[in-house]
């Protein structure tokens, strides 16, 4: 990648911003981020990871993106997934197990339906501009 | 038809205790016998915080939080709320009985936290510039290069009233200023990542998840005071935050946003990582460093400050991850923006790792001037097994214990100072009625004897010193004259020590002494640990009239020191009791105490 300019950045931010935001038009696909601090790894959010790639292969679920991101502030219910699938509200998951990430794919993004017991709180509201 | 609507209802212990489950069923049975299954579920969740409020039931997606919610409140919840999409007004959480002074839009809902330095973490992937460019990555940077002089960056910075998040709380635009103001052709910005207070990981988790923040900052600080090189001194210990810092700074130069001419505006400033070995002197910024230059970490007397004289004796610009964070917030949306967030001395939100007999650990960020029972009860849920809160410890080996009577004292640099602790890097260890406070004074001398340089009397035989006596004490043996001597020791070392390490070492001890007098006197007159953490002065027996001979208790003994046969009375031989406490716990019948 050359090295940017000022417009080249702007237009960046432009680009990924709408890529990242999945109620934009464009992109109706479904996102999975695992939390993957040292917190979250320290309580085997790796084989949570693996086990939603798996499942999601399994389900033929072409659609969805998976990410990894630090550490969400849940220390204490790691590993911590969130799952975004447009026209649902964002959730939280923690404690997420093998189990639970199966029951991710096979009840939320394919159904619709939430997972008992394994949602918890954002932390807070967001500051950057929506 | 789609579910439109999602009820959650926490399952948390506390929630739970307080007719959770119940509320649960009423509210799943309301929604069948109202016909709504197809347009609402409602979801078990895990613990909100909140407890004291409990049962409290959240619904998605519109964001509507009721606290005390009873299960007869089932029935008009889904036929107003459900059904008629109408809130029950007076089930809402009341904002206003938040102590909060923040008065700010943004936070429009219950939550009591305010992400700042923390926007990004668990939001973006850390290892991908373009996701923090996303989300208004670098255009701080980019504002600071085209549209802000060197005088205008420090004003805003003035303006926002943040201040050093180290600990200590010196304003950082003074800081920026004094290295703006030395004149020199070298410059320098460090920061200072060397986490060391026991249960802290704000930094860490900064740097593993948001790495670009602290980049874009150092480079904003570089631009303002004239430096064109930074260095960041992070422990080895972070593997993580190494890396990701590592992938971080390549994806920044193949971007040309480190590096030479810098989004073309002819600016040049990199980054580069010198690792730790883990001293928690090199926390302190003369001894960071000179182990930055590759000497031996210690500290040296200031003045001169950093600021003049600092890395290679040049101007040096240093501040901790947290503070960096802040400002490239600060930049885009302001200075005044930022102090309206907090108190007014203590202005934005401070980052503290919740850690010890908490239900909810973990990483939380509050606006300053929040009170410590709206951190331990609404976000953290509350002491772990429903035992009774007795103190928390902030600022780690240099920091104090607050107790239960200043619960509702507001958390800011100068509330927390008068109180005899200190704000620190932001560790906050929850401790209940299980905890000692003379064990914990122990704890934390050992902890500054072990990592005392050496280089000034005061901190290295002072430390000692007051280990010896708390041992002593701990073990029994201590006398009034021995919390005499604690005192005049303490205080000579908050005169007399060269750095922050040796100065703020008796804080733990000196706080201690003053909120649990009665307790160190249990030990000295009474020979006595109240709760039963002081080995000596602790002794488990066996009941013999209520040992029915399960041998429970025997089988779980490390020490293999519990004699009897099945089915008649045991016995503990004290001369090989290990003190732990596993028999207490292990017995079903209540035959085991301890004296």
């Amino acid at each position: 990648m050359a090295k940017l300019t000022l417009a080249d950045l702007k237009k960046l931010r432009e680009a990924k911003h709408a890529e990242m935001n999945p109620r934009d038009a464009a992109h109706k696909d479904v996102q999975i981020i695992v939390g993957m601090g040292t917190c979250g790894i320290a309580a085997e959010a790796k084989k949570t990871f693996d086990v939603l790639v798996d499942e999601l292969d399994k389900a033929g679920l072409g659609n969805v993106a998976i990410r990894q991101t630090g550490c969400m502030g849940l220390c204490h219910s790691e590993p911590t997934v969130e799952v975004v699938v447009p026209g649902m509200p964002p959730v939280v998951y923690g404690k997420v197990d093998p189990d639970t990430a199966r029951k991710i794919v096979n009840q939320h993004v394919v159904r619709k339906l939430l997972v008992n017991d394994h949602v918890y709180d954002k932390p807070a509201a967001d500051i950057v501009r929506k | 038809m789609a579910i439109k609507t999602y009820l959650l209802t926490c399952g948390g212990t506390g929630c739970v205790a307080s007719h959770g489950t119940e509320l649960y069923e009423a509210l799943k049975k309301e929604i069948t016998e109202q016909g709504a299954q197809s347009d609402a579920q409602v979801v078990r969740t895990g613990c909100f915080g909140f407890c004291e409020k409990g049962p409290i039931v959240k619904v998605l997606p519109d964001e509507t939080f009721y606290v005390s919610v009873k299960p007869a409140d089932a029935k008009e919840i889904v036929a107003e709320h459900v059904v008629k999409g109408r809130p029950v007004a007076r089930l809402l959480y009341d904002k206003s009985q938040s102590h909060l002074n923040t008065k700010l839009e943004d936070v429009s809902f219950y939550q009591k936290q305010f992400r700042i330095v923390l926007r990004n973490c668990g939001v973006i992937d850390p290892e991908k510039i373009d996701e923090y460019i996303a989300r208004d990555g670098y255009a701080a940077l980019a504002k600071v290069l085209t549209e802000m002089t060197p005088d205008q960056v420090v004003d805003e910075i003035r303006k926002s009233g943040l201040r050093g998040r180290g600990g200590a709380g010196f304003p950082t635009w003074m800081k920026w200023k004094f290295s703006k103001d030395a004149p020199s052709a070298e410059k320098y910005v460090v920061c200072n990542a060397d986490e060391g207070d026991p249960g802290a990981y704000m930094d860490r988790s900064t740097i593993e998840g948001d790495p670009h923040s602290i980049l874009e900052a150092m480079a904003i600080a570089g631009r303002t005071i004239g430096a064109g090189k930074g260095v960041i001194y992070i422990r080895a210990e972070y593997p993580l935050a190494i890396e990701h810092l590592e992938t971080a700074i390549k994806q920044a130069r193949e971007y040309g946003l480190l590096g030479k001419d810098i989004l073309g505006t002819g600016f040049d400033f990199d980054v580069e990582l010198r690792l730790g070995a883990g001293a928690f002197v090199c926390g302190e910024e003369t001894a960071l460093l000179a182990s930055t230059m590759g000497k031996r970490g210690m500290p040296i007397p200031r003045p001169p400050f950093p600021a003049v004289s600092g890395l290679w004796q040049k101007p040096t610009v240093i501040n901790n991850v947290e503070t960096y964070a802040n400002v490239p917030v600060i930049i885009l949306r302001g200075g005044d923006w930022f102090a309206k967030i907090g108190t007014p001395k203590s202005a934005g939100t401070k980052v503290f790792a919740l850690t010890g007999k908490i239900n909810n650990s973990g990483l939380i960020e509050v606006p300053m001037g929040i009170t410590l029972r709206e951190i331990i009860y609404d976000i953290g849920g509350g002491i772990r097994g429903g035992k009774k809160f007795k103190a928390v410890q902030t600022g780690g080996p240099s920091g104090g214990v607050i107790t239960a009577d200043y619960l509702d004292t507001p958390i800011d640099y100068e509330h927390l100072q008068a109180l005899g602790s200190i704000m620190g890097s932001g560790g906050m260890i929850v401790m209940d009625e299980d905890d000692c406070m003379v064990d914990v004074a122990r704890f934390y001398q050992e902890f500054c004897v072990d990592e005392s340089c050496g280089k000034c009397a005061p901190c290295r035989i002072g430390t000692r010193t007051l280990l010896n006596l708390l041992e002593k004490i701990a073990a029994g043996q201590g006398t009034r004259g021995d919390l005499d001597k604690i005192r005049e020791v303490g205080t000579a070392m908050q005169k007399a020590a060269l750095c922050g390490l040796g100065q703020t070492a008796p804080n733990p001890v000196l706080s201690t002494m003053k909120y649990f007098e009665a307790e160190y006197a249990a030990h000295i007159d009474d020979k006595r640990c109240p709760a039963g953490k002081c080995k000596n002065l602790v002794t488990y027996e066996i009941d013999p009239a209520k040992c029915i001979g399960c041998t429970l208790c025997a089988r779980k003994c490390p020490a293999n020191t519990i004699a009897g046969e099945r089915q008649k009375p045991h016995r503990i031989i004290q001369e090989n009791c290990i003190k732990c406490g596993e028999c207490l716990k292990a017995c079903k019948f209540g035959a085991v105490s301890r004296r």
